[in-house]
């Protein structure tokens, strides 16, 4: 394996991470803002609270490791990117400063307020909205390079069918992954009108995925054939995914093995995200870069990919110990410790 | 009507987040030194009072970190989207120490949130002390390897820069460049100082509003302690700043200190004022110290600015930021050092108006010579933004709006110092000490 190919691997892997961990947050705010207001907010509160409080920090890293990596093994990235966003960007960087603050507000202050919980939710639906539309631009169409001056074109990129499509399954994905994880830890909970609730959450949120999925795949044919085709290569990849999805709802629905149920919808976003990211390859941004022509030197590729390594020796039994202490402790669970 | 520039706007962007960011960053890495101490002694001496010390603190730090996690999210940020010339170079060159802050922050952050839950969770005390060793080492191995970036970009080794092309990049040179271990202890020591004067400040506050309880005591003897410490040690490295700067930046340090002209023996200019052509009024002039601060000997020759083309002098500015920085950091020295003597006598009574006064003002000032530190280090480096190799005009985006988002960004911090302000006072004022101690089973 090449070093390009190993580093966008990495980094792939850990840019699916961070869909998984902040779609579970993301979606845990939204979902807490609409049972407030819809009446139901006490029962399912103490669910998601006991999950987000100790974790919140760690998702955020997760997006920042990504970038942080991307620049170091691609810095051409930084370029081509970080021209053509500064709006979105800037936006996105705004929202995600107003969610870390005022969760941390909302939790930590003894006033619960309710506009906080608004924030807190809004935010949610609106950052993964803003994210997703860099995943929109790697597909080109969007970027105008001339005299050596890249910049972003805004009116086709809000007038996209390609662009809300992604927009679509980004928020509608956000929710399903979020309600398929409370399920499951409200069951371990044993909080059955918390789990009754959130399972609806998740059988609801489920059908629309797959449609916005369909949705992008039918879009991205449209608007970038040669990603579409080189998908079409590797449908075995999408074709799982699909049977995990399925798999995942019918443990749902059937109230049945809900640690797998999660299980399943994690391998049903991984081997779409796989086979969407190796599909992309080799550009990171079409057609103007790909992992060959923007890749770092030699030197520093393989003191990044050491580090990464000894980081990962210090980073997954600490992250091993978070999870024991309050993700999978059933009496954290279940609020006796 | 100015004119749109984005390379200013850009540069006030940066600033304003960088000196937002600076406040949280330094309490995130002292602070955790501080509630370390507390809970240490708590268990050592089995003294709840420090039990609850280290409590409360943490529940103040929690906060702040929040948004000293989210800034730093902006500035990491904002790098690519105002400075993306410059990433692009920095990716090649500088990228791992970037990557091995992520990993301390990320370590960082998984033991907070342990910490934070396990209060009252396990058997033995010691285990829980122990969780908040890894918060303290990776605070401080963010502030060291962030610290090694700005190092970098003052004094750039680690690669060859021809015709636009890097080669030869060595990623460990890079990070250990001879700006590195001034500016790494500085920024350390400098951090626990001024955390430390924070956390005084509020003890002190509590005993000149009459509330004489020995915790607020215990709490002010432990912070002024620390800064005692600190404020020496930040002192010493400064001067090795000095020395470092003389030799590998002297156009630094000369318009640190308006040194125009290559000379022995050099004179060191405190306060004053400036002329149009470039002569020094009404300053306090000390013979010899440049010399001193530069090479550690009076007679040493300190290079001028004369010998420097006029468009790569530093705005002549940063003279002011360099006084504001020694000035506070003397007096914090004093002020600690007061303290420790009053305190060491039993019979003078350190409990004075006029000594806590200067305690409570010294909290501001330390976060003031923070500020002005930075603004020393970061204006005392244009036109440059990589010394010698890029500057700062031909790194900044050509996108249009960055003002636009300067507006944007500036409304959140406020809207964010707003709230934090907000938020800290409620915390505190629904669970005042009496009631915690009295839950903690004291009095």
């Amino acid at each position: 394996m090449s070093y390009e190919l190993l580093g966008i691997t990495v980094l792939w892997t850990f840019l699916y991470g961070y869909v998984i961990v902040a779609s579970i947050d993301f979606g845990a705010g939204f979902f807490n803002y609409y049972t407030t207001i819809t009446g139901k907010g006490p029962i399912v509160h103490k669910v998601i609270n006991r999950y987000l409080s100790p974790v919140w920090e760690v998702t955020n890293v997760f997006l920042v490791f990504f970038y942080v990596g991307l620049l170091g093994f691609f810095p051409s990235v930084a370029y081509y990117y970080g021209t053509t966003l500064l709006i979105p960007g800037s936006i996105a960087t705004i929202l995600l400063c107003i969610r870390g603050s005022y969760y941390a507000f909302h939790h930590y202050g003894p006033k619960k307020a309710t506009w906080t919980q608004f924030l807190y939710g809004a935010t949610g639906l609106f950052i993964p909205a803003s994210l997703s539309t860099v995943l929109t631009i790697s597909e080109g169409g969007y970027i105008n390079v001339s005299n050596g001056n890249v910049s972003l074109d805004y009116g086709k990129l809000f007038t996209s069918f390609y662009s809300w499509s992604v927009i679509i399954l980004a928020i509608v994905s956000v929710l399903y992954i979020s309600a398929c994880f409370l399920t499951y830890y409200a069951h371990k909970a044993g909080d059955t009108e918390a789990f009754d609730i959130l399972r609806k959450y998740a059988l609801s949120w489920s059908l629309p995925t797959i449609l916005a999925s369909f949705l992008v795949f039918l879009s991205i044919s449209h608007h970038n054939w040669e990603h579409f085709s080189r998908m079409l290569d590797l449908s075995w990849m999408f074709i799982l995914s699909s049977l995990f999805f399925l798999g995942a709802v019918y443990l749902i629905w059937k109230k049945q093995r809900l640690g797998l149920s999660f299980i399943f919808v994690m391998l049903q976003y991984a081997f779409a995200f796989s086979g969407y990211g190796a599909a992309h390859l080799p550009y990171l941004l079409y057609p103007y870069l790909s992992i060959y022509d923007g890749f770092t030197n030699e030197a520093m590729a393989i003191a990044l990919i050491i580090t990464f390594v000894a980081g990962l020796l210090l980073l997954i039994p600490s992250l091993i110990l978070l999870m024991r202490l309050f993700v999978f402790s059933n009496q954290y669970v279940q609020g006796k410790k | 009507m100015v004119e749109y520039d984005p390379v200013l706007y850009s540069r006030i962007l940066t600033g304003v987040t960088l000196g937002f960011h600076t406040i949280f960053a330094t309490l995130g890495v002292g602070i955790p030194l501080l509630i370390a101490l507390a809970e240490w002694i708590g268990i050592k001496r089995n003294d709840l009072h420090y039990h609850v010390l280290a409590r409360r603190w943490t529940r103040g730090y929690i906060i702040s970190v929040a948004v000293g996690v989210v800034t730093g999210t902006a500035i990491s940020l904002q790098l690519s989207l105002l400075w993306p010339n410059f990433m692009e170079a920095a990716g090649h060159t500088i990228a791992l120490p970037l990557f091995l802050e992520t990993f301390a922050f990320f370590f960082e952050a998984i033991f907070l949130g342990i910490y934070l839950y396990t209060w009252d969770r396990f058997k033995s005390k010691y285990a829980h002390f122990l969780l908040l060793l890894p918060v303290f080492i990776g605070g401080g191995a963010s502030a060291f390897f962030i610290s090694t970036v700005n190092a970098f970009m003052n004094s750039p080794i680690g690669f060859n820069y021809e015709n636009g092309i890097l080669t030869n990049v060595n990623p460990i040179m890079a990070m250990f460049n001879p700006a590195t271990p001034t500016k790494v202890t500085h920024v350390l020591a400098s951090s626990y100082l001024t955390a430390s004067f924070i956390l005084a400040m509020i003890a002190a506050f509590s005993i000149l509003r009459g509330r004489d309880h020995v915790y607020h005591k215990k709490a002010l003897k432990l912070s002024m302690t620390v800064a005692l410490a600190f404020a020496i040690s930040t002192a010493l490295i400064g001067d090795l700043s000095g020395k470092y700067l003389a030799q590998y930046q002297p156009e630094k340090l000369a318009a640190a200190e308006w040194h125009f002209e290559t000379e022995k023996g050099a004179t060191l200019i405190f306060a004053g004022s400036l002329d149009e052509n470039n002569k020094v009024n009404r300053a306090i002039e000390i013979p010899y110290a440049l010399s001193i601060l530069a090479h550690g000997i009076p007679g040493a020759e300190v290079i001028g600015l004369e010998e420097f083309p006029v468009e790569d002098w530093p705005p002549l500015v940063v003279h002011y930021y360099f006084d504001w920085m020694v000035t506070i950091g003397m007096f914090l020295a004093l002020v600690a050092f007061i303290y420790f003597c009053m305190q060491y006598r039993k019979k003078w009574n350190e409990f004075n108006k006029p000594l806590l006064s200067a305690i409570i003002v010294g909290g501001p000032l330390a976060m003031l010579a923070i500020e002005a530190g930075w603004f020393m280090a970061e204006q005392g480096r244009q036109p440059w933004i990589i010394r010698g190799v890029m500057r700062t005009a031909e790194a900044a985006t050509t996108s249009n709006h960055v003002d636009t988002m300067l507006i944007l960004f500036i409304l959140l911090y406020l809207v964010l110092a707003i709230s934090i302000v907000i938020v800290l006072k409620r915390v505190f004022k629904a669970s005042p000490l009496e009631k915690e101690l009295k839950k903690q089973g004291i009095e």
